[in-house]
Parts: C-alpha cells; sequence; structure tokens
C-alpha cells in the first residue's frame, strides 16, 4: 500500500465492493486506489473475481454494497451508460462487437449525435484518423468486424472506448487472443494513452504482462483483493505465490508410487479452437498405471482443453492419442461414448453443467454416460430398481448424503454432488481415470475423503490425470506434476521435487538456471 | 401475350402489397431479435378492425387508425411476453395468432351477425383505386399506353405506400441511429447493452413499428383488395411473408424482390388455373402455391444460397453473468 | 427453474393451475363482451360435454385427437426441439390411413387392415417430420420454420390429390368414396356392446385406446427406456448430454420420426374412425392446439391426458354453447385457447418470480419464528 495519497490524483477509488451471486460471493469487501494516468495490473487466477470487480466500475453490474468514486467523487453506477458519461471505457473479454457492421458503426453504436447516421459516421471518421495517428491504432474503417483478426478487432473497442472520450480505460484479459507481437504493440498503445493523460487498468492472469506493462499491482484471490504493490518494487516470484496463496497444506498419507505399464499416451497433440487459436501445442505426456500425473498451471492454459480433448469431447487437430492401445487423431476421430468403452473415466471439470444434470435425480445423474449398460437396461425397458439400487450402493460407499436416490441432482450440495460423480466413474472400473477440479465448492470434510480415494485408486493399479486450480492438491496428490503454459507443457517435476515456489515459477514460463538441473523435460509420447 | 403479361404483373403487385408491408413488419421485430410467427394472427386481427371500424364509422381512415392500434396491441402483447417475461417467441407468437383466429369470428358475429363477416363495405369505406393523371389518355397509345395505365395506374394508395416503404425502410435500417441499433440488438444485444442502450425499450420499439405496419396490411385486404372482412382472409400470407422475409435475406430490398416474386406466383396460379401449357400440360395450381415455401426451405437448407438470419433472434436478452 | 426456492409441489401443480385460472379469467371478460354470463356459458359448456352420453362421446373423440398431437408436441419437447408440424405431420399421416383403407377394404377383414392404416398412419406422418428433421440436424435450418412450411407444402398436396387424384370419379367434391365398413374403426358404442353395456353412438371409437396405450407407451420410452433418458438428457442440458456420449444429430431424427409418427396416428380417429373417407382440411388446428395441450399437460403423459379432457371439454362444450347462444361461435373456444398458451406458456416465467419473492418471505419468517422459540 504504498501508493501516493494525494486524493487529486485518484482516478479511480473503490472502497468496500461486495457482490453476491447468489450462493457465491463473488467480491468481497474491495478496496482499491487507482492514480490517475498509471497502468494498473489486477492479477488473479480465473474465478478470482476480477471481471465481476470490472463490471461493477462499468456500471454493468451493480454492487451490492460499498462506494465508487471517480475523480474523488462517490458516483452511483446503476448503467453502462452512466459509467460511459464519467469517463469509463471497457474493452470486454468477449469482445462487444456486432461481427456484420463495419468498424465505424461499431464505434459510434450507443455514441451517435442525432438521428441520422451520416453526420455521426462523418465526425466519426475524423475523430478516428486523429486517434489513430495519436496511439497507433490503424484500423481499416469501412472494414466488417468479421473479416478482421482478433487483434484488429481488439483495437476496434479501444478505440470505442476513446471515441466516447474515455479517461479510464478498463481491459479485461485483453492479450488471451493476441500474439507476442501483438501484445507488444499494444503496450505500445498503453504507453501512448498514458502520457496522455488516460488511466488504464489492466486485468490479466500473466505475470510477464503486469511486468512488461504496468506500474502498480494489486492481487485478487478467491473475490479479495490480497496485495497492492508497486511493480518496480515487485517480482514474478512474489506475485506468482500471492496469486496462488499460502494455504495449510493438505496432508495426503501415500506411499510411494509403482508405476507400471503405459495406459495412455499423447504425441504432439495440438488442438486449435474455432477462433483460429491453437489452445493445445504439441502436448506429449504418459499416464501409467499406478500413478497420479497432476497437470499444475494457471488456469486457461490449455488444462482445460488437453481433459477435453483426452475424454473424447474435442477433437485434436494435429498429433496423436493413444488409449490402451487405440489410437485417435484428426481422422480417427473418438467419441465420449467411445472413450468410455476404451476404459477412460471422466471426472468433468465443471460438474454443473457436464457432470450430471440438475433436473435429474440423482439415480439419473448416477448413470449418465452408461446408459445404455446392460447392468441398467433390459431388452426394452430399462431396470429401475437397479438404478435405484446401484444408486443407493454408491452413496453409502461414497458416503454421498441426503442417501436419497429419487432427490433431484441440484439439491445435493457441492461436495455430495462430486462424489456422486466420482463415485459413478470410477465404480466402472475404469483404466484411466481424467479428473478436474475434484474439490472445487467441495467442504473440508469432503476434500479429504476425496482425496484418500484418489490415492487408493492409485494404489489399486488406475492411471490418473489430475487437473486442478489448486496447488496443493496438485502437490498432495500427484507423483508426477506437469507444467502447462501457453498450451505447451513446459517442464514436468516429480513429486520430490515439487515445492510452491518452483511450480509457481514455472507456472509463469520462468526457468531460473539454478532450477534448470532439476526439471525433466517433459517424456515424449512412449509407443505403447 | 402483351396483354396478359401486363395483366399478371398488376395483379402481382395487387396481391404483393400486402406481403411487402408484412414481410417489411417482420423485418423491423426479427432484426432487433424477436422472431415473429405472429404476422398471420397480426395481419387478420388487423384486417377486422379495419373493416369494422369503416363499416361502423363509415370513414375508411378510421378503419386504417383502428387496423394500426389493434395490430400495435397485439405486438406489445408479444413483447410483454418475450421480452419483459422472456417467453418462448414461437410460443407467443402461436398464441396470438391463434387469438386473432377466434376473436375476430367471436367479435364479428356478435357485433354483425353476419356468420364472422362484417357488413360489405362502400365505395367510400373503402380504399379504391386511383387514377394516375393522364392515365386516360393514354390508354391506347401502343406499348406505354397499356403499362401506363394498367400497370402503373389504377392501383388503391396502400400499394403505392408499400412500395414507396421499400426505400424509406433501407434508408430507416442503413442510415439512421434507431436501424443502427435495431441491426446491433439483432445480432449482439450485448454489444448494445454495454454501449449503454437498452435492448428491452429498442426491442419494444421495434415491434411497434412492426405492429403498424402489419396493422396497414390487415386494412389493406379488408378495405382495399375486397369489401369487407370474412373469416380467416388473412389465408396464410403473414407466414408467406414470413417466407418472403427469409428468402430476402432480413434486408429491405430483396425482400421486396421476394415477396413480388410470391405475388406473381400466386398470381400466375391464378392465371392458370385449369390452362394447357404448350409442351407441359396442366400445371397443377397447388404446385406454383408451394413454391415459395419449397424455395424458402430450400434456401433455408443452404442448397441455394445460403439465408442466415439475425444471430441473435429467438433468444430472451439476459445479460450473462 | 432447476435451482429455484420453489417447492416442487408448487411449480408443478400450484402454478400451472393459477396459469390456467388466469386464461379462464380473461375468458370470461371476453365473455362478459359480448354479453354472455360466463358462469352460464360454463354450465352450459361442461352439462353440453359431459352431462349425457352423446355429449361425453363427443368430448373423447376430440381428446382423441389432442392426446396424439399433445403426446407429439411432448416427446419433441423433451428433446428440446419445437414440433410446429403437427399439422401437416397429421394431415399427411392420413394420407396414408386413406390410401391403405380404399386399397385394402375390399380384400382384408378389419383385424388385417388395423394394423396396416396404424402403421401408414405412423410412417406417412414420421416421412413428413423427418424432412425437417434432417434438415435441422445435418443443415442447421431452423425446425420450427421448416415445420411451418411444411405444413403448407402438406396442405396444398393434399389439396391436389383430393381434386385431381382421389376423388369419386365424375364427382366435383374434393372427397375420396367411403371407405368399405370392415376398415371402419369401431365406435366406442359398438365396443361397450361387446361388452355388455350400453352407450349411446357417438363418433368416439377405437383410437381413444389406442391414444391411451400411446400415452402409457410415450410414458414408458422417455421414464424407462434408455432411449428416453437420452431424449431428456438433450433437452435438459445439451453439454452434459455430449458429456454423456450421445450423438444429437442422430436423436433430433429419432426424436422428430417418433413426433410425427404420434402426430400421424390422429388420422385414425378423423379418417379412419370419424369421415370414413379422405377429405380435405380434416386436421383443423388439432396439431396447434397439441402445442396448449403439451403445456398445461406439462410435458407429461399423464397431464397430457387431462388436458386433452379440458380442452374436449372446450370443443365440445363450445360446439352445444354455439346452439344455446346464438351470438357465440365456436371460434370462442380458440379465443379461450389461445389465452392457455399465452399463459401457460409464453408467460409461464410471469408468476415464477413472485411465487419465488413469497416463498423466500415466508421461509425467512419461519427461521424467524423458529429462532425466537430457540432462544426462549
Amino acid at each position: 500500500m504504498s501508493q501516493p495519497h494525494n486524493e487529486n490524483n485518484i482516478a479511480l477509488e473503490l472502497c468496500g465492493i461486495d457482490k453476491k451471486f447468489g450462493a457465491v460471493h463473488a467480491n468481497r469487501n474491495i478496496d482499491l486506489k487507482v492514480p490517475a494516468g498509471t497502468i494498473h495490473g489486477i492479477i488473479g487466477e480465473n474465478g478470482a473475481g476480477k471481471s465481476t470487480l470490472m463490471n461493477i466500475i462499468y456500471g454493468f453490474y451493480i454492487a451490492d454494497s460499498g462506494d465508487i468514486k471517480i475523480s474523488g467523487k462517490v458516483r452511483k453506477l446503476t448503467s453502462s451508460k452512466e459509467a460511459i458519461s464519467y469517463g469509463i471505457g471497457m474493452v470486454h473479454q468477449h469482445f462487444m462487437l456486432v461481427d456484420n457492421f463495419s468498424v465505424l458503426e461499431n464505434v459510434i453504436l450507443g455514441a451517435e449525435e442525432g438521428g441520422l447516421l451520416q453526420p455521426s459516421l462523418k465526425k466519426a471518421r475524423k475523430e478516428l484518423q486523429r486517434l489513430a495517428t495519436e496511439y497507433q491504432l490503424d484500423v481499416p474503417l469501412d472494414a466488417l468486424i468479421e473479416d478482421l483478426p482478433v487483434g484488429l478487432q481488439q483495437r476496434v473497442e479501444i478505440l470505442k472506448a476513446l471515441y466516447r472520450g474515455a479517461k479510464i480505460l478498463i481491459l479485461d484479459e485483453p492479450t488471451g487472443v493476441l500474439t507476442p507481437q501483438e501484445t507488444d504493440h499494444l503496450f505500445k498503445i498503453f504507453d501512448a494513452l498514458r502520457d496522455q493523460g488516460v488511466t488504464i487498468l489492466l486485468i490479466t492472469h500473466k505475470l510477464r504482462e503486469i511486468l512488461a506493462a504496468t506500474n502498480n499491482v494489486s492481487v485478487m484471490r478467491q473475490g479479495e483483493m490480497v496485495a497492492h504493490r508497486k511493480t518496480a518494487e515487485t517480482n514474478k516470484e512474489e506475485l506468482a505465490e500471492l496469486m496462488v496463496g499460502r494455504k495449510v497444506r493438505l496432508k495426503v498419507d501415500r506411499s510411494k508410487a509403482k508405476p507400471q505399464q503405459t495406459l495412455l499416451t499423447t504425441n504432439k497433440l495440438t488442438y486449435t479452437d474455432e477462433m483460429g487459436v491453437d489452445r493445445l501445442k504439441e502436448v506429449s505426456m504418459s499416464i501409467k498405471a499406478g500413478e497420479v500425473v497432476g497437470i499444475a498451471g494457471v488456469s486457461g492454459n490449455g488444462q482445460s482443453e488437453l481433459m477435453s480433448v483426452l475424454a473424447g469431447l474435442l477433437k485434436p487437430t494435429k498429433g496423436q492419442l493413444n488409449i490402451n492401445g487405440t489410437w485417435i487423431d484428426a481422422n480417427h476421430p473418438s467419441s465420449a461414448a467411445k472413450v468410455r468403452e476404451l476404459g477412460v473415466g471422466h471426472i468433468p471439470e465443471d460438474r454443473l453443467v457436464m457432470g450430471l444434470i440438475k433436473s435429474f435425480t440423482a439415480e439419473e445423474s448416477a448413470i449418465l454416460g452408461y446408459q445404455n449398460s446392460s447392468t441398467y437396461n433390459g431388452k426394452l425397458l430399462n431396470k429401475p430398481g437397479v438404478i435405484n439400487q446401484e444408486c443407493a450402493r454408491l452413496m453409502e460407499e461414497w458416503d454421498v448424503r441426503p442417501q436419497d436416490p429419487k432427490l433431484r441432482s441440484s439439491l445435493f450440495s457441492g461436495g455430495n454432488q462430486q462424489k456422486l460423480i466420482i463415485a459413478r466413474e470410477v465404480d466402472k472400473n475404469p483404466d484411466v481415470l481424467l479428473i478436474g477440479q475434484p474439490t472445487r465448492g467441495v467442504d473440508i470434510g469432503a476434500i479429504e475423503t476425496i482425496h484418500k480415494r484418489i490415492i487408493e485408486l492409485r494404489d489399486q493399479g488406475k492411471g490418473i490425470l489430475l487437473v486442478s486450480v489448486e496447488l496443493d492438491e496438485i502437490m498432495a496428490l500427484s507423483d508426477r506434476i506437469i507444467v502447462m503454459f501457453d498450451g505447451q507443457v513446459v517442464g514436468e517435476v516429480s513429486a520430490e521435487q515439487a515445492n510452491e515456489k518452483l511450480l509457481g515459477m514455472m507456472m509463469a514460463n520462468i526457468m531460473p538456471e539454478e532450477l534448470q538441473t532439476t526439471v525433466q523435460q517433459p517424456s515424449a509420447g512412449e509407443q505403447l | 401475350m402483351y396483354e396478359s403479361i401486363i395483366l399478371i404483373l398488376d395483379a402481382t403487385l395487387r396481391v404483393s402489397a400486402p406481403l411487402i408491408l408484412a414481410a417489411l413488419a417482420g423485418l423491423f421485430s426479427e432484426r432487433s431479435g424477436i422472431v415473429n410467427i405472429a404476422l398471420e394472427g397480426k395481419i387478420l386481427a388487423s384486417a377486422f378492425a379495419a373493416a369494422a371500424t369503416a363499416s361502423v364509422t363509415g370513414s375508411v381512415m378510421f378503419g386504417l387508425f383502428a387496423a394500426m392500434a389493434t395490430s400495435t396491441l397485439l405486438s406489445l402483447l408479444h413483447g410483454f411476453a418475450c421480452i419483459t417475461h422472456r417467453g418462448d417467441q414461437i410460443v407467443s407468437g402461436v398464441a396470438i395468432n391463434m387469438l386473432a383466429a377466434g376473436l375476430t369470428v367471436t367479435l364479428g358475429g356478435y357485433w354483425f351477425g353476419l356468420g364472422g363477416q362484417t357488413p360489405p363495405l362502400t365505395e367510400t369505406q373503402r380504399f379504391t383505386s386511383i387514377t394516375l393523371p393522364g392515365a386516360d389518355a393514354v390508354a391506347d397509345i401502343p406499348v406505354i399506353g397499356l403499362l401506363y395505365s394498367e400497370l402503373i395506374s389504377g392501383h388503391n394508395i396502400l400499394v403505392y405506400f408499400a412500395l414507396l416503404l421499400v426505400p424509406i425502410c433501407w434508408w430507416v435500417v442503413y442510415k439512421t441511429r434507431f436501424g443502427l441499433r435495431l441491426r446491433a440488438a439483432g445480432e449482439n444485444p450485448h454489444a448494445v447493452d454495454t454501449a449503454g442502450i437498452s435492448v428491452a425499450w429498442l426491442r419494444y420499439r421495434a415491434l411497434i413499428c412492426a405492429g403498424i405496419l402489419t396493422g396497414i396490411a390487415g386494412a389493406y385486404l379488408s378495405t382495399a383488395h375486397s369489401a369487407g372482412f370474412v373469416p380467416n382472409m388473412s389465408a396464410g400470407k403473414g407466414y408467406i411473408a414470413l417466407a418472403a422475409l427469409i428468402f430476402g435475406k432480413w434486408k429491405p430490398v430483396p425482400v421486396l424482390f421476394g415477396c413480388l416474386l410470391f405475388g406473381f406466383l400466386d398470381a400466375m396460379a391464378i392465371r392458370l388455373q385449369g390452362a394447357e401449357l404448350p409442351f407441359i400440360g396442366e400445371i397443377p395450381v397447388q404446385a406454383i402455391e408451394i413454391l415459395p415455401y419449397v424455395l424458402t426451405v430450400l434456401l433455408l437448407a443452404g442448397f441455394i444460397g445460403r439465408a442466415v438470419g439475425p444471430k441473435a433472434v429467438g433468444t430472451p436478452y439476459i445479460k450473462s453473468r | 427453474m432447476n435451482d429455484s426456492k420453489i417447492p416442487s409441489w408448487v411449480s408443478i401443480i400450484v402454478l400451472p393451475l393459477i396459469n390456467i385460472l388466469f386464461a379462464f379469467a380473461f375468458s370470461a371478460f371476453i365473455f362478459i363482451a359480448v354479453d354472455v354470463d360466463p358462469i352460464e356459458a360454463a354450465k352450459t359448456m361442461i352439462s353440453g360435454a359431459l352431462g349425457y352420453q352423446e355429449g361425453i362421446g363427443y368430448t373423447f373423440y376430440y381428446a382423441t385427437n389432442f392426446i396424439f398431437t399433445g403426446l407429439a408436441v411432448a416427446v419433441a419437447f423433451s428433446a428440446g426441439l419445437f414440433n410446429i408440424g403437427g399439422e401437416g405431420q397429421a394431415y399427411i399421416g392420413g394420407l396414408g390411413v386413406g390410401l391403405a383403407c380404399l386399397g385394402l377394404d375390399h380384400t382384408l377383414p378389419f383385424w388385417a387392415i388395423l394394423p396396416i392404416t396404424m402403421f401408414a398412419s405412423m410412417a406417412f406422418g414420421a416421412l413428413w417430420a423427418l424432412i425437417p428433421a434432417y434438415l435441422q440436424a445435418y443443415r442447421g435450418s431452423h425446425i420450427v420454420i421448416t415445420t411451418i412450411m411444411f405444413n403448407f407444402i402438406a396442405s396444398s398436396l393434399m389439396v391436389y390429390l383430393m381434386v385431381n387424384v382421389l376423388n369419386q370419379k365424375g364427382q366435383m367434391a374434393p372427397v375420396s368414396r367411403l371407405f368399405e365398413p370392415v376398415a371402419v374403426l369401431p365406435g366406442f358404442h359398438t365396443i361397450a356392446a361387446w361388452f355388455g353395456f350400453g352407450f349411446a353412438e357417438s363418433p368416439m371409437n377405437l383410437s381413444f385406446i389406442i391414444a391411451l396405450i400411446c400415452c402409457v407407451l410415450v410414458w414408458l420410452l422417455l421414464w424407462r427406456t434408455r432411449w428416453g433418458y437420452v431424449i431428456r438428457a438433450m433437452g435438459s442440458s445439451p453439454s452434459a448430454a455430449e458429456y454423456g456420449g450421445i450423438n444429437r444429430k442422430h436423436l433430433i431424427i429419432i426424436v422428430m420420426l417418433i413426433s410425427g409418427a404420434l402426430s400421424g396416428l390422429l388420422s385414425l380417429n378423423e379418417v379412419q374412425g370419424y369421415s370414413q373417407q379422405l377429405k380435405l382440411g380434416f386436421v383443423a388446428g388439432y396439431g396447434f392446439t397439441g402445442i396448449a395441450v403439451c403445456l398445461i399437460g406439462r410435458n407429461h403423459p399423464f397431464g397430457i391426458i387431462l388436458a386433452s379432457i379440458l380442452f374436449g371439454i372446450l370443443y365440445q362444450g363450445g360446439a352445444e354453447l354455439s346452439f344455446d347462444f346464438p351470438d357465440i361461435d365456436r371460434e370462442m373456444i380458440q379465443v379461450v385457447q389461445a389465452l392457455v398458451v399465452l399463459f401457460s406458456g409464453a408467460l409461464s416465467l410471469m408468476l415464477v418470480k413472485p411465487t419465488e419473492k413469497l416463498f423466500v418471505y415466508l421461509d425467512a419468517k419461519k427461521k424467524a419464528k423458529n429462532t425466537l422459540v430457540a432462544e426462549a
């Protein structure tokens, strides 16, 4: 908290901002001071509450309590229109552009002068040409958005805000879709804007960007603002630690793993999304029977995509994967059903979206993915008795409460939903288990049970892949830890070598020389 | 031969006019993001309102206003259900179509006791044809005379209005602030909302425009094209207009051509009834009747070109988390 | 809706009832507007629909149609698809029934004809749903628009066939010859007589029983088979369905085939039971009524039976009403139907928020009381 306390120079101040979405406490009592004419970074993992906070500043959401001061005056922001009128502009993570409009039309939308477009367009054209030369924001003004590359679309968003006279510019994860060159250019634009007195709020989860572009940085974790630093006085290591947080170290009793035969390998697996961004870049790794392989990485660096490709939900663009001897690639794609047949169980990262169906009863959710199994079906009709008993058995074995197979899935607590999903997947005795965020939103008691069970499964000879945002969890459970950054595997450490500091740095893609020796390069896709 | 071509084109204009009005109404509503399968019901209800009011007050203009008011009210009901209460736009449209079909006959039967019809309208209670200056004088000049006196002159004012409306509509949609926001709301309502504009109010206004235009379409049917209301007189025109809207890819000028094409097919169907064509023989009228629907389906499926509607059409706008 | 704070009995029973009450209340206003005492009207309708055997027969004859189309909408809805093409599918289904009857009524006995006509109605109806389904699954065209278009195409096709192909030689009327009595579905009065009790003659026929069997089958399909499981999974959560290994494209086709087949069965009642010949326009909006029935019946076969009977009462009672009140047209029923669709369908979310607030308030009050008691 070593910022200059000159009230006149504070462009934006937040006092005790609090926001809940139903049961989710997205922002807790947030304080923040942003001096005018600075670039202020807000860093935190996905889900830390950064976007919610920014949307509150932009008037898109309304805070439950707390004050927002703009240039020292308390302002009630109840709509984006008001926020815009106080000189706040925002570039959203998902661009708020109309794809089949021209750049010019997008810029004037909502900022037209008078009922006719022609004068506004004319004025905007002139103004944009000025802005373009001043800030290196060149964009073909008459091109349609859908024909522009993402980097240029982003410039349109910035131009939109500047055209509205934004003095405080918020950018939410602006570099996620940019190439390194585009990112560098963006930072040059930031400097030019700052020199003109614009205050910039940069939201990101990438440490490099904070250090490269900002004057000050604030760190958010789980809805709270946990630290404020001057960028010059901090470093990657400190920020990484603050971001991930020092939590009570989880203790899980486990013996040394006895890895056996390889069950799953990937060979230069690449996945490109619809936007043309490479989410996975030549990932090669393997999972052996009897070991837990943890994937560490700041959220959004390809872990989810890796899980989805392995589970048959996404088709690899390049490269191959081999599950229990069956090859899968772009020309021989698999499906969720096929991957299950190959002996893979999948506990998805987002249980409410994929893992179960909220409106279904627990016993129905307990057969999702195995609905065609002969256990549950006769020739024509299914066997409600069996489905009920099986669910009751799973509930008993995994201590799912309340033990009522007829209860709607949405009425169970997060921990009990999760136990039910794990029970379902484990019960089919798969060789490989893909486990995503096993304890997200799960109470302490259930976390212990789930962790203990995962180790038991390992000792039974299963190959387990674990993806989690909780570094502690990864360290407590994994025998090997693979670190991902920007869609790539950047390193691998064994359980003995792993510590928070080392992983934190690897996650930020820093490889100090003294560490190089301890870090193994990932084992290339072994052939089975 | 020339004469019959002129006559068919003349009939085409008459049949197309309500389609143009209704399709442009659909354009406003769908461009803002609201599916409008209720066009049919709104045409029917406003046709009834126009004829009933004209017959009671003796004024065709009152009839026209009543038609516009009725149809706008139904539009607002549609908006109340799908904008304010985020109801399903299709279900709401179905309800309005049923409501119009039932109410027109019920109220008509109660007020006039003619089995749902309104009393036949006299010349003063209708929109009658306008003879353009010089039409009679040039009628005998070969080629141009017939073209001017039959095809260009001799329609009622609503036909001219419908045609005039196409450039107006184009201008509103592409050249005004309202049009810009309207198009944006149907493509990406989030962009509209973050620009500080109310999506709901914008969509309501689009529905009001749609209501007024369908009102005129309805008035045309009962007070211009015919002389009075008969039950179910819209006879699927709302759906044909919807098809023309899709066929014209939600753009005013192509929509006009879609309407003219479908109107032309309709005129041909009447003309060709029972006629033997050389080499082909008798073409069943129904084969021509279904062409608008078949063409629209083919277009939607991407077999002939591709019709991609406004991206956000059909989904209620909810601020995302 | 899944996370709502409203107890399930309220959202399953109370809210739908309130919605229907709203619809009836507004209908009452319209009755008053046309100078009819709504209570008198209701009495006339109920006694006309349920007061004597022939009336009851008519009520259930209408209900038969609504069960078929209601089930058709419900099956598609369960998978998240809106099949608005019941009109066309039922119409084409009727063509199947008609062709089968006209072709076979001189050669086969009834017990051999019935399975064939049932199959024909389902196959023709399903075929008419197949094209929109294929276009939705593989070409991405919106199923609502294509099924509407196919309603009109079906209508024109039938006009052509009735006027040019299937009408009787030398006759202008667009109707086929009457089927031989052997092909006609036995009326309910005949069936009643087999079992030794009497029932007045009415158009209610064997197809009502087929409709009830269909309800059971649809219930079994949706709730007791693996196919029903995946249908409901896709309707409830497409992403979870994908996770569960469900092929969306195949499922769209299968679901629409079932839906079209159910619509097609309507023609058993109308063509083979009631009119006993092929004619124009026999679907008469029953396909659209199916939407209302499905909405009130909350997508459940049992609810659909109740809703169908309700609409049967409205239709038959409406006919009685127009006899007793010369000012009232049968179309009045359309108004009631429209209001039901409006309140139970389009405005179904209107009362959710206020009810939720009420229950949150009640809950808070109860908790406050409990803590008071605990402290004391």
